[in-house]
């Protein structure tokens, strides 16, 4: 059976390398922090095999962790000056391999698609050709290899390790933001063992609406963009909110469409989602990858459209749920 | 009320700008105090928080194959492409993306990582080309950020609200699984993933329109910074088609 911990370690190494390769970095005044913080995280992605198994103890991968984040907050995470592709560069390139430069970047959300839709279904003997439920991921991992291959053999490169050096200039562009979204699961984890939701759900109960429909309805659809707002993931809103509003007044109490009232409610959660730094892969992440000198203007883009949005939930849950 | 703390401190670090990270990490921390954990249970819970989310972190491994083919010129090899496809403008391209994203997640392939696998390879470069074809290649930042920011905006937005349709996916699976057990009720999961299709429309209109504008917006910011002689050209040519 193919096992994701396989490209979890793959990932780790990626990051031991980078981290190799800071330390080499003259162009880096922070060479020593840099290449700490990137081999910490490398460490820990391989160390986290074992943690998961119940091998090894955890706090040693918690410490690994706020190391990472103290050499962020005391400035020691810096970046070389590696250039990017010069226009020169650009244009010789493309004039050379024209539309060829495509097969790459299109090889991976194919064989993404090959292992998530074809090879999800195949066994081997009794067990899964791939771990159950991490198809997908080991879809993205193989694509990543077998598009580095196609590159490599395709362009020539003058160095074997341009791949891993041009990984690194991305990923050095991305610095800190690369560790924010499992920081934040991390986080929601936290808020959950000591008690926020329960209190968040405390207070909500404290601002219904006594007898009316429409308050209810904007009560649990905003509160479920606002809780997810604050928690990052509107997963972790869904079962507070609808424990405090959505099942005993909308469903109970209105006799609403369970389904619909659920389904509506997760979605006027992901209006939230939108808006929130907290959910840092989809808001923060994208654009560190797009080099953005504004961090927070995914969010900027998205929040008239959140807005209107979370009306026509309100609105289509009234209309279609009662 | 004392561990809301720590939702207070993540709302004032954002807002002071300081960096997320360290304050995500002072936040847990306080709020793991305020809950009474020990600092076992702190380290812990970082721990295995840490080890349990891997999975998102997992698109590093396309960065290399991405930045080697950057270097080759894949970023102006979408431009020419872009450039050949004369009436596709960085607004009809993102209204087009989204459509694609939104349907695919729909059909179950939400995970493929968007910002990473296709954004920055593909739909960025393509519809920044676009930007500079009309205005011109000296493109001031502030509209190269517009044109990053939305066409990350459309990749989320098309993924968020196309994912919610598909059966299997793992929110659907939330509410089967907590309502089922919670009420004892018998939820049928594709009945609440059909419930999703009316937000999906909304979604799709609301969004698609507002990229649909964002050609008009980037003429406004062209003008702004003195680039109007080749807005007014393009803009007559494609009022006269």
């Amino acid at each position: 059976m193919i096992k994701v911990e396989w490209f979890y370690w793959l990932c780790g190494a990626i990051f031991l390398a980078v981290a190799v390769l800071t330390l080499a970095d003259r162009t880096n005044a922070k060479r020593y922090g840099s290449a700490a913080f990137w081999g910490l995280l490398g460490a820990a992605f391989v160390y986290s095999t074992f943690a998961v198994h119940k091998t090894a103890p955890a706090w040693v991968l918690g410490l690994a962790v706020i190391a990472m984040a103290l050499l962020v907050a005391t400035g020691r995470l810096g970046r070389g000056t590696t250039p990017g592709p010069t226009r020169a560069e650009q244009e010789a390139g493309a004039d050379r391999f024209g539309n060829r430069l495509f097969v790459p970047a299109l090889t991976i959300p194919v064989v993404v698609i090959i292992f998530a839709v074809g090879l999800a279904k195949i066994h081997t003997g009794a067990e899964p050709l791939l771990e159950k439920s991490s198809e997908t991921l080991i879809g993205l991992g193989v694509a990543a290899i077998v598009a580095v291959l196609i590159g490599f053999v395709m362009l020539r490169p003058k160095s074997p390790l341009a791949p891993l050096n041009e990984g690194r200039r991305l990923l050095e562009a991305i610095g800190w933001a690369a560790v924010l979204p499992q920081m934040l699961a991390t986080l929601g984890q936290l808020f959950v063992a000591a008690g926020v939701g329960t209190q968040v759900g405390r207070i909500t109960e404290n601002v219904l609406p006594g007898n009316s429909l429409i308050g209810g309805v904007i009560v649990y659809c905003v509160g479920m963009a606002l809780f997810t707002i604050v928690m990052g993931n509107a997963f972790a809103a869904f079962p507070i909110m609808t424990a405090a509003i959505g099942y005993p007044v909308l469903v109970q109490h209105f006799h609403g469409d369970a389904a619909a009232v659920f389904a509506i409610g997760m979605l006027a959660g992901f209006c939230g989602t939108l808006c929130t730094p907290m959910a840092a892969n989809f808001n923060i992440v994208p654009a560190a990858l797009l080099e953005m000198k504004d961090k927070y203007g995914p969010i900027k883009a998205q929040i008239p459209t959140a807005i209107p949005l979370l009306a026509c939930n309100i609105i289509l849950m009234y209309a279609l749920a009662f | 009320m004392l561990v809301l703390i720590g939702v207070l401190l993540v709302v004032l670090g954002f807002a002071l700008r300081l960096n997320p990270l360290v304050v995500v990490t002072v936040a847990g921390i306080v709020t793991g105090f305020l809950g009474h954990l020990s600092v076992t249970a702190i380290l812990n819970a970082f721990g295995n928080g840490f080890a349990s989310s891997r999975s998102v972190t997992l698109f590093v491994l396309v960065l290399p194959v991405i930045g080697l083919i950057e270097r080759f010129g894949l970023q102006e090899q979408g431009r020419r492409l872009i450039a050949r496809l004369d009436g596709l403008t960085t607004g009809r391209l993102l209204v087009i993306y989204q459509f694609i994203r939104q349907v695919s997640s729909a059909l179950g392939l939400a995970s493929i990582n968007g910002p990473a696998a296709l954004v920055r390879p593909l739909i960025y470069p393509m519809a920044e080309g676009a930007a500079e074809r009309r205005f011109g290649r000296a493109l001031p930042e502030p509209m190269r950020e517009k044109v990053k920011a939305f066409s990350a905006s459309a990749d989320t937005v098309g993924q968020f609200f196309g994912e919610d349709i598909f059966v299997a996916i793992g929110s659907i699976l939330l509410i089967t699984g907590f309502v089922d057990t919670t009420y004892h009720l018998k939820l049928d999961a594709l009945d609440v993933a059909l419930w999703a299709i009316p937000t999906a429309i909304c979604a799709y209109v609301i969004h698609g329109t507002r990229l649909y504008l964002l050609d008009r917006r980037l003429g406004r910011m062209a003008e702004a910074a003195g680039l109007s002689g080749r807005t007014d050209r393009a803009e007559a040519r494609e009022a006269g088609r």
